[in-house]
């Protein structure tokens, strides 16, 4: 195939101006042991959706351009970097691996990923780490509105501020945030930073390579309130 | 779905290329609204005095072979202007001196399945049912020229697939609204303006929200304060683009439910629904991309 071409040791590149994502992603689905320590390069993505999405192998792949609804979602064990921004649902259901967007992400972004780490250098949009399940987030810029909504494990850093409703109906998730939060959602309240906290936003900045003070960031978790019901709350949340 | 694709040209060299530039722009959104599509383009407005109206006869049993000439004769024997016509086989765009209310209402007397599209110094308006691709070329879109323009790709769901529910609305006189998402409250919009005389031509939802921001206009707020007015009161999905004859704005729900891209270069301010829409403009690589945020303005001046 000419729009597939084979570089030097390991190095396939798909320029999605003639190869489409389904050839893409049809090699990106081969057998995990023939994968292993590619470097799989995309050229003109052009906001293609669903590029990269369901990898099963510890596999590299770069995403030169700016990427559509759901890039590089489900996936496991491999390492996606997208150069530019990523539409909504980046890396949603993420299982393990890494996914590293280098411009914004729009909505949705980590949505219940179950684990890996999604590092977001620009903005995130509304929603992001919506129903996280033990996946970790880490935005350099803000988070917008509803931003941790309904998560349940993992953790999420936002070195920027935070929108409205940050955290609401929380469970275990915990999310520190370094700049303003406009409001905390249902049962989200901010709590002291305790040793573990440090050691933990520590070690995610280094892994996402930002360079913060772990002290400047505020956690924010579940004040577990919800999670029995209470009759005389009278729908006053 | 539905997609939103707008351009305003900040260079005036490259006027002549708006159509030619916006054309891939439209078909990108194909996927996400591939029953209908249309546009409204601005060009330099007409001298004071003068109006044109872009009228529809598809709906006409003559449909793309209507007769216009014949048209334009009665019209100016009746009203004693002197209108003339540029024709686009179901598609007309009249110029003539004077008011547009008097035309507009010959023209229903005259032959009410004529449908008028638009009505201004500096609009045109072309919209029909059929993929973005064969309304593009049915109407010749690659050879507009202008200054800005807002077009739209239907996926219909809260009114038939027909030419008139097609996007962009309008109201008034060069103003036009596409719309991606659905408004949960059109009914009670319209029963609001109703009784201060603003009539309706369709059930649409983006109707409402059309006729909700000119009425504003015309009550005396700037596009702003109209916008700020429809954030009170437009309730439900939607990512709104407007055009006036020096504007393009944008507004998005306060979920940002649907969404919305910008590129901007020195040469140009492009939005669309999403970058493939985008990806083929020149220079895009050295674009400023953002996503505009919901709840706010944007407006960007010709």
């Amino acid at each position: 195939m000419e729009n597939v071409s084979f570089g030097a040791s390991q190095s396939l590149s798909f320029d999605l101006s003639s190869a489409t994502v389904r050839q893409l992603n049809q090699h990106l689905h081969s057998p995990a042991t023939e994968l292993a320590d590619q470097h799989v390069e995309v050229f003109n993505p052009d906001g293609a959706h669903n590029l990269a999405v369901g990898i099963n192998a510890p596999v590299k792949v770069t995403i030169h351009g700016h990427a559509g609804y759901y890039a590089a979602g489900m996936n496991k064990f491999a390492d996606v970097t997208i150069e530019g921004s990523a539409s909504t649902g980046a890396a949603e259901n993420m299982m393990s691996g890494k996914v590293h967007i280098k411009g914004f992400a729009s909505n949705s972004a980590g949505a219940s990923a179950h684990g890996g780490l999604l590092v977001i250098d620009g903005d995130a949009g509304l929603r992001c780490g919506i129903s996280l399940k033990g996946g970790d987030i880490v935005v350099g810029g803000s988070v917008g509105s509803f931003s941790g909504f309904m998560a349940q494990a993992g953790r999420m850093v936002v070195c920027g501020h935070a929108g409205d409703a940050l955290g609401d109906s929380l469970y275990e998730a915990v999310i520190y945030v370094r700049g303003d939060i406009k409001s905390l959602g249902a049962d989200a309240q901010i709590e002291p930073l305790l040793d573990a906290d440090i050691s933990a936003l520590t070690q995610l900045l280094q892994d996402a390579g930002f360079e913060h003070d772990p002290h400047s960031f505020k956690r924010v978790a579940s004040a577990r309130t919800l999670y029995h019901w209470n009759a005389d709350a009278e729908q006053e949340y | 779905m539905c997609g939103i694709v707008g351009l305003l040209l900040k260079t005036p060299s490259l006027r002549g290329q708006l159509g030619e530039l916006m054309v891939p722009m439209l078909i990108g959104m194909t996927e996400r609204g591939p029953d209908s599509a249309g546009l409204a383009v601005f060009s330099q407005p007409l001298p004071e005095g003068q109006r044109k109206i872009s009228v529809y006869s598809g709906l006409t049993p003559e449909a793309d072979r209507y007769d216009w000439s014949s048209l334009v004769g009665s019209l100016n024997e009746a009203l004693k202007v002197s209108a003339t016509a540029q024709l686009k086989g179901n598609h007309a765009v009249i110029t003539f001196e004077g008011d547009v209310d008097p035309v507009k209402d010959w023209l229903k007397a005259f032959n009410p399945k004529l449908h008028l599209l638009s009505a201004g110094r500096s609009i045109d308006l072309y919209k029909d049912i059929g993929t973005p691709s064969q309304v593009a070329a049915r109407y010749g879109f690659n050879q507009l020229s202008g200054s800005h323009l807002v077009g739209h790709t239907r996926m219909a769901t809260e009114s038939a697939v027909t030419p008139d529910r097609a996007h962009p609305f309008t109201a008034g006189e060069d103003f036009c609204l596409v719309h991606n998402g659905s408004l949960s409250n059109p009914n009670g919009i319209r029963r609001m303006l109703e009784p201060r005389g603003i009539k309706f031509e369709t059930d649409n939802d983006t109707e409402a929200a059309c006729r909700f921001l000119e009425w504003r206009l015309r009550e005396g707020d700037d596009l702003q304060g109209a916008l700020q007015k429809g954030f009170e009161a437009l309730d439900g999905f939607y990512t709104f683009l407007m055009g006036t004859s020096t504007e393009l704005a944008l507004i998005r729900d306060p979920f940002a439910c649907k969404p919305a891209v910008v590129a901007e270069t020195d040469d140009y301010v492009a939005i669309a629904s999403e970058f493939r829409s985008l990806a083929h403009l020149p220079d895009i690589q050295h674009a400023t991309v953002f996503e505009p945020a919901p709840e706010e303005m944007y407006v960007w001046k010709t």
